[in-house]
């Protein structure tokens, strides 16, 4: 029977399937991190067990570590028992830590593909939601608690039970200006937060395999926001190509075999899933949300809605809720909303290529008069990256702040945060309330449209910057 | 730690009608910075219950409210727990004293972190669940009976009905049974399903210089 990636990948790393019972999973690669790993070590130690797989196992400290200079000493205390609790488990128990002043630290989910351990065919857990980023690579990568920390660290395994799947094709040309960031708001608007509760997404069409392994991982990364626990696409020669070479990938004639090994995952003519979408690339707009959840996004170019619009009376509730929390009148267009912060990062868009996006926007530009602008590397090697190019000059001259590599005002964990009331655009993944900071309101959006409202103080189309090149 | 045992229990309910309550809201990530599980009842829905000086708020938020006091089952809107992974969110409704909560769908993660830590998850079709959203409005000395051996629920009105849970995590919570433990009697499969699948993949060793 033809199968699709997803079952592939499954069948592959079922270690056991009693009945009745969720299946035993063989986990491929376990990323953990300072926030959901200390109760988990904890576990480990009160039953006196070990980490089974140290060399299947990389932690990293991103959520709670300051993006200011890595020479000034952790000022909360709390993250910095946090940190140091970290590396304390870490050396007890094995488990190699890129730690906060390590070279190749940074968010989770962007230092796995940059140093060639996220690979195509893996299961991928880690105690975080965005674990989905590394689906990009045809992996099959997903969130979990820290009770599941506990039971991956201490075998290697984890109990799941089979998930449903979901085809998402995009099809067509994105037009200039509009990115892989806005056809995966345009997909959660369209099927709401939680439209693939139970699924694995699987992105396919000609519109993602034009896109570059940092754009899928955009997409990926923001399946959990659609409600799906993992998303994937199946890798192609632009996923060999971004791998190969890389510090953990495999090499020469191991290279060879597992591109081989790897080319026969994609999904099999005629497969079948239990929920299909398609998604015209031609007709989408750069997106940006205005309310409390990543569902309640728009094309820029569109007005705030109406409550009274609304025929289920719980979403008009919803509705009416999030526009008193953001302030926005029903009838008002989302273009020409001022803004006090713009944040520039997260393992959505704090890539190279999304830095590069932003960078050229702001050239030789200045950014808006009173509106703060941070730009947060995703990690150490992205910072150095862009250093290389020149890209922090840009963003310095233009009057931008350039941070230290860390997940930073996505979360707010860390003191970059908004203030009461303050109105952030944001190219991280989450517009909940306080997300960024306690009565703080986020506009999600694209790197483009987030350094061209950089430069006017209020929410800009990147369709009308001069010279756009996508 | 000993896995949670879960049998019968009967208690009041608390309403909370709103639509997809993410984790950032049940638990807000600047409590994440703790390194135990303990103190996290007043985090729970922190920023909807405490004023920026850390008083309660005028009027409180519902689970504050006196008449609310012990009920231990949450009637929650639509795709409760949406958002982050954190365990945290349970761990706070566990501390708070919320044993279950009714909802017409719950987020994937978060069902899976409650069921760990002994918080029933229960999926209502939507006429039940509106029906005991409005008596949790209204009644306050209702009562739910929840039979987690025979997956039922009795309402106020002496009606019983069952409810889905699968046969796997109702038969762990029934006995505290540890999915930990559980994993753990299969180690030898295990063993065989990694010698046969030896993988690429090598966090220890890079295979070629940065
Ligand atoms: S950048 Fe944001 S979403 Fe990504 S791992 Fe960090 S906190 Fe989570």
């Amino acid at each position: 029977m033809p199968q699709t990636i997803i079952e592939k990948i499954w069948n592959q790393h079922v270690v056991d399937q009693q009945d009745g019972a969720p299946a035993i999973l063989a986990i491929d690669l376990h990323l953990v991190h300072e926030v959901t790993s200390p109760q988990a070590f904890t576990g480990l130690r009160a039953r006196g067990l070990t980490v089974r797989r140290p060399d299947r196992t990389v932690a990293t400290a991103d959520h709670s570590i300051p993006t200011t200079p890595r020479n000034l000493p952790i000022a909360d205390e709390m993250a910095a028992a946090q940190v140091k609790q970290l590396e304390a488990n870490c050396a007890e128990f094995g488990v190699p830590l890129h730690g906060w002043e390590s070279p190749n630290q940074g968010i989770v989910h962007v230092i796995g593909p940059e140093l060639g351990l996220t690979q195509p065919g893996a299961t991928i857990v880690c105690g975080d939601s965005h674990t989905a980023t590394h689906g990009a690579f045809g992996a099959l990568a997903f969130g979990i608690g820290t009770s599941e920390v506990e039971m991956v660290l201490a075998t290697q395994c984890l109990l799941q039970r089979k998930p449903k799947t979901y085809l998402v094709r995009v099809d067509g040309t994105l037009r200039p200006g509009v990115s892989a960031k806005d056809i995966i708001l345009a997909l959660i608007a369209r099927i709401g937060v939680g439209g693939g509760t139970g699924h694995v997404f699987e992105y396919a069409g000609s519109a993602i395999r034009a896109l570059s392994m940092e754009e899928r991982m955009t997409i990926c990364n923001m399946s959990i926001e659609g409600g799906a626990r993992a998303g994937l696409v199946a890798p192609d020669e632009t996923t060999f190509a971004y791998l190969k070479g890389r510090p953990h990938a495999p090499q020469g004639a191991d290279w060879d075999a597992a591109v081989a090994r790897w080319r026969t995952l994609a999904s099999d003519e005629g497969a079948t899933y239990d929920k299909e979408i398609v998604i015209d690339a031609n007709t989408l707009e750069p997106m940006v949300t205005y309310g409390t959840n990543p569902g309640m996004g728009l094309p820029i170019s569109g007005t705030i809605p109406n409550p009274a619009d609304e025929s289920d009376p719980a979403a008009a509730r919803a509705l009416s809720r999030a526009l008193e929390y953001m302030d926005l009148r029903a009838g008002d267009s989302i273009i020409g909303r001022p803004v006090n912060t713009v944040f520039i990062g997260s393992c959505t868009n704090g890539r190279i290529s999304d830095l590069r996006l932003a960078a050229n926007v702001l050239k030789g530009q200045t950014v808006a008069k009173g509106v703060r602008v941070m730009v947060v590397p995703g990690s150490a090697d992205v910072k150095r990256q862009a250093e290389r190019e020149g890209l922090d000059a840009i963003f310095r001259n233009a009057g931008a702040d350039w941070r230290e590599a860390g997940c930073s005002m996505c979360i707010a964990m860390n003191g970059d945060q908004l203030a009461p009331g303050e109105y952030a655009i944001s190219t991280s993944n989450r517009n909940f309330e306080g997300r960024q900071g306690k009565g703080g309101r986020t506009f999600l959006a694209s790197p483009l449209t987030a350094a061209a409202t950089a430069l006017t103080g209020v929410i800009a189309d990147p369709r009308t910057l001069p010279g756009l090149a996508r | 730690m000993a896995a949670p045992k879960v049998g019968t229990f009967t208690t009041g309910l608390v309403p909370l009608p709103a639509e997809n309550v993410d984790t950032d809201q049940i638990v807000p990530a600047r409590y994440l910075k703790v390194i135990d599980k303990a103190g996290l009842a007043d985090a729970l829905f922190h920023d909807w219950r405490f004023e920026a000086d850390g008083t309660k708020k005028n009027p409180p938020f519902v689970i504050d409210e006196p008449r609310y006091a012990g009920h231990g089952i949450l009637v929650a809107g639509d795709n409760f727990g949406t958002g982050s992974s954190r365990e945290h969110a349970p761990w706070a409704l566990g501390a708070f004293g919320i044993k279950a909560i009714l909802s017409t769908s719950f987020a994937d993660i978060f069902k899976s972190n409650a069921l760990k830590n002994g918080i029933l998850p229960i999926v209502l079709p939507a006429p039940l669940h509106a029906t005991l959203m409005q008596i949790a409005k209204e009644d306050l000395a209702a009562t739910v009976t929840i039979d987690l051996a025979a997956a039922t629920m009795t309402t106020p009105d002496g009606a019983t009905h069952t409810f889905p849970i699968d046969r796997f995590s109702q038969k762990m919570l029934l006995e505290g049974l540890d999915e930990l433990d559980y994993i753990r009697t299969q180690s030898d499969k295990i063993t065989a399903h990694e010698s046969s699948h030896p993988g690429t993949i090598n966090t220890l060793q890079p295979n070629a210089p940065r």
